[in-house]
């Protein structure tokens, strides 16, 4: 009983302090410097391996599709297969459990560091706000990077598929892009950028209340990094039946 | 200094490639030709339109023209009214042409076939295709094949 009256009271306050961060969000958004800064830690940072895996995840859908679709004669649609797959699920799901991996400790140890030493109580002392000061920038550059870096993880994955499919496997350039064309409606991308957005919001979110409220102590800031994996990895694949459930419900 | 600059051109390229990709994914991936030269819409009816959706192809000769922008039940008829939206750069169509709703490959995808008639007057805005032959389903023409099958 107590446990579930904790869990709960958790839930809640995380409800409050997601509220809170979003009232600070339009002050914070002015000082363009803060948030800028985070974009370049959490999105710039990431690039190379959200490009890296993203061909690598492209690539081996071209190459899946392409050899079990060649039993059917239907090695035509390799582009759309990938292009679906990797826009609607795997773009924003790979991208954001790399992203929690990546970006998200890397937040949530940092702030939870600066409890740890007691910076965040300095900054209370010279009535600088540490959530504005330090919480939302980061909430935010998250919340803008994870998008950007869904749409590049996207991209850099159907050119994956197509360098596999194309020169490697034999595969006719112009198939490839007419299918990826016919079978790709404009709400598949939208509900692929969708994703991302619900995401980058999840997954900051998770990693700067862990950060935040890490016991402070080295033994919590573990924790607090580990609780933020697992919990971004969770909650994101919740949100991702949840948001598909509804694309499919309203596109049939 | 010299750091602060790398950080800004490393944020600024990484933005930049995150909206270039998000450029490819919204025009380089989903068909826009329709959007291209306006087109114009005209209704089609058919008894049965098998497993033809929304967005299926129009196509003449094979090429395609347009594409299925609404399909609905007509309850007084009880046959389907299928809306075909056809490229406005293709607006002498002969106003007797007929439209059937042919497969693409053995299992493929269904699409509307237009075959010209020979009529003097165009297609246009709100017209109505009178010659229609349904989507051939599978099951009814084993169905045939085995009752006559035995003569």
């Amino acid at each position: 009983m107590h446990t579930l009256t904790e869990a709960l009271r958790n839930f809640g306050a995380l409800q409050l302090f997601f509220v809170r961060l979003l009232r600070e969000s339009p002050a914070v958004m002015l000082r363009i410097g803060l948030v800028s800064r985070q974009v370049f830690k959490a999105g710039a940072q990431s690039l190379m391996l959200i490009m890296v895996c993203g061909f690598f995840v492209g690539a081996v859908i071209g190459l899946q599709s392409y050899s079990n679709l060649l039993r059917f004669g239907a090695e035509d649609v390799v582009g759309q297969f990938a292009a679906l797959a990797l826009m609607k699920e795997l773009g924003p799901v790979i991208t954001a459990l790399l992203f929690a991996g990546r970006a998200g400790t890397a937040l949530a140890s940092e702030i939870g560091l600066m409890r740890t030493t007691d910076q965040l109580s300095a900054m209370e002392m010279m009535a600088v706000d540490p959530i504005s000061r330090v919480v939302v920038p980061r909430f935010l550059g998250g919340a803008i990077s994870l998008p950007l870096l869904n749409c590049i993880f996207t991209a850099v994955g159907i050119l994956g598929a197509y360098i596999v499919a194309v020169p490697l496997m034999g595969l006719d350039g112009g198939a490839f892009w007419s299918e990826l064309r016919q079978g790709v409606a404009d709400y598949d991308v939208n509900e692929g950028i969708i994703k991302g957005v619900v995401f980058g919001i999840t997954a900051s979110l998770i990693a700067v209340w862990e950060g935040y409220n890490a016991i402070p102590t080295a033994e919590g800031v573990g924790r607090a990094t580990t609780r933020t994996v697992v919990n971004t990895a969770v909650a994101i694949l919740i949100f991702d039946f949840m948001i598909t459930a509804v694309a499919i419900g309203s596109t049939g | 200094m010299q750091q602060t600059k790398a950080v800004e051109i490393a944020t600024g390229l990484f933005v930049a490639l995150g909206f270039a990709a998000l450029f490819f994914l919204t025009t380089q991936t989903t068909n826009l030709q329709s959007f291209d030269h306006g087109s114009y819409e005209v209704v089609a009816r058919f008894d049965n339109i098998g497993g033809l959706k929304v967005r299926s192809p129009v196509a003449m000769a094979g090429v395609k023209i347009g594409q299925v922008s609404k399909i609905e039940f007509d309850p007084d008829a009880f046959n389907a009214v299928v809306t075909l939206k056809i490229d406005a750069r293709f607006d002498r169509l002969p106003d007797d042409s007929d439209a059937s709703i042919l497969t693409a490959g053995l299992l493929g995808s269904q699409y509307v076939g237009l075959q010209a008639g020979g009529s003097d007057l165009y297609l246009e805005e709100g017209s109505e295709l009178i010659f229609t032959q349904s989507a051939i389903v599978l099951e009814s023409l084993i169905g045939k094949f085995l009752v006559n099958g035995g003569d």
